[in-house]
């Protein structure tokens, strides 16, 4: 087959979906366009690291094909901050010390972006006390919705500390956000 | 992972004429991927049913049409998901992960494959995975396996949960295929492993899930609980589905299905009836349990599945019934 001319939005440039179909989104990230910021934790989807933002929402990079993502918009954590400008989610995890090895931080700073997103459109979780209702932002509602991220140091405490205070200050119009 | 061709339908009939060639669907791919990486599935052809248009939720009479596309995620945010069969929203939430619901879809979830461990490996014997193999689970690491359904040749669950608020609620799955539309009651849609355990459900080659259409909402108090060993993102040891509505004091309704309980998400009438027209007792929730537990069988490490099913019902039903009666 020849080379394919499919393509999709990754940070805001189109880039070249890989030849060989096998190449799953993550792999594509990594090894064909260099962005390492996404980490391979398991590879079968049960850790998170490998989040990645697709069409504004968060999913596992792990367990997709590039090839299923024509078209798509893809952003890395790349796009999210830079070591000269960090971005306030990724300002919070410094001084609340929400890491300790850093490795599952790019998946759990992509998560929690897409996360605050699904939070303002009023989504429910699987703690919100009424499953119909907008749901009411707690603790709780924070530690279901970041399940899906693992971190193997157990940082745990201070990764939702700062989350919480991004939204916190979020909530306060005029405020930039993440 | 094995080479593979890989096109894409922009149409249900484009999708129908390339699984009636022999290619395999994929959607979301959360499950499919990960089985395709460890050659556990193996296919030649692959057909990207993600453009079909089947995404939308959309009303049909009292019912609601669920797309076999949309995501779990966005199944369980639409705003009459949430209102209308709150069951389902709850179980959808209960399961996976954020990540997992985003990418996941309806109807893929109801192709989700077991989570035996033995299934996933491929130097033990599996009936499911290789016909013929043997079964290394029913004296093996056995402790999320089935005490329902089970058969000489094969003890593993089907482990979601979306598909146990579908069940309560009366779905119906709705296909495509070589012969036809079919509309195959949920209930008749997983399969029991007998002695063909290789087959899950009772899709035929070259059908493929449209939609699942959900009957009129009931109006009933429905509940979700689900019992795992941490407290999100891991698969039910036993989850319970109730859709109940109370007159007078006494369960005047009742839609029960249990999760990971079964070798297919559970539902047992007799124990529907156990409790309709009865005021709600411990007495009365034990002999439902009584009901349904009848025939269980333990392979050891899952013995515990039993009384830990029989607590779980009760302490549904309690919910339940006591928030019925407001």
């Amino acid at each position: 087959m020849a080379a394919t001319t499919l393509t999709a939005r990754v940070n805001g440039a189109d880039r070249p979906l890989p030849a060989d179909a096998r190449r799953t989104l993550l792999d594509w990230l990594r090894e064909d366009l260099g962005l390492t910021g996404t980490k391979k934790g398991c590879d079968h989807g049960q850790c998170g690291a490998c989040t990645v933002i697709v069409d504004g929402r968060r999913i596992n990079s792990c367990l997709s094909l590039a090839h299923l993502h024509e078209g798509d918009t893809i952003e890395t954590i790349e796009s999210i901050g830079t070591a000269d400008a960090l971005a306030p989610l990724q300002k919070a995890f410094v001084a609340h010390d929400g890491f300790q090895c850093g490795y599952c931080t790019p998946g759990q700073i992509c998560s929690a972006k897409a996360m605050m997103q699904e939070f303002a459109e009023g989504w429910a979780s699987a703690v919100s006390e009424d499953v119909a209702a907008r749901p009411e932002f707690s603790t709780d509602e924070l530690r279901e919705r970041m399940s899906g991220n693992l971190c193997r140091c157990g940082a745990y405490s201070n990764i939702i500390a700062a989350i919480e205070e991004v939204m916190a200050t979020q909530a306060q119009p005029g405020r930039a956000g993440a | 992972m094995k080479p593979f061709v890989l096109d894409h339908a922009d149409s249900p009939d484009a999708a129908l004429a390339a699984l009636d060639a022999g290619a395999t669907a994929i959607a979301g791919g959360t499950n499919l991927v990960d089985l395709m990486k460890l050659e556990l599935a193996t296919p030649e052809k692959l057909v990207s049913i993600r453009r079909t248009g089947l995404d939308e939720i959309s009303a049909d009479g009292d019912g609601l049409m669920i797309g076999a596309l949309v995501s779990n995620a966005d199944c369980a945010a639409h705003r009459r998901v949430r209102e209308g069969w709150p069951l389902l929203a709850k179980a959808i939430l209960a399961g996976a992960s954020p990540q997992l619901r985003n990418r996941a879809t309806t109807g893929g979830n109801l192709c989700q494959r077991t989570r035996c461990g033995y299934f996933y490996d491929s130097t033990q014997a599996c009936n499911k995975r290789e016909p013929g193999s043997g079964c290394a689970a029913r004296e093996g690491f056995n402790r999320i396996h089935a005490v329902l359904g089970t058969s000489d040749q094969c003890i593993a669950t089907y482990p979601g949960d979306m598909a146990v608020a579908m069940l309560a609620l009366d779905a119906v799955v709705m296909t495509e295929g070589p012969y036809g539309p079919r509309r195959i009651p949920l209930a008749m849609f997983h399969r029991m492993p007998g002695d063909e355990p290789s087959r899950d459900n009772v899709l035929e080659a070259g059908e493929l899930i449209t939609a699942v259409r959900l009957p009129a909402p009931t109006g009933g108090v429905q509940v979700y609980r689900k019992v795992r060993d941490r407290a999100s993102y891991a698969f039910a040891l036993v989850s319970v589905a109730v859709d109940l509505a109370m007159e007078e004091g006494r369960i005047a309704r009742c839609a029960l299905a249990f999760g990971s309980l079964g070798t297919v998400p559970w539902r047992d009438r007799a124990v529907e009836n156990v409790l309709i027209g009865e005021k709600p007792t411990p007495a009365l929730f034990a002999q439902a349990a009584e009901v349904l537990l009848k025939d269980a069988q333990g392979f050891g490490e899952n013995d515990f599945k039993i009384p830990l099913a029989a607590r779980a019902l009760a302490a549904t039903l309690h919910e339940a019934t006591q928030t019925g009666k407001a």
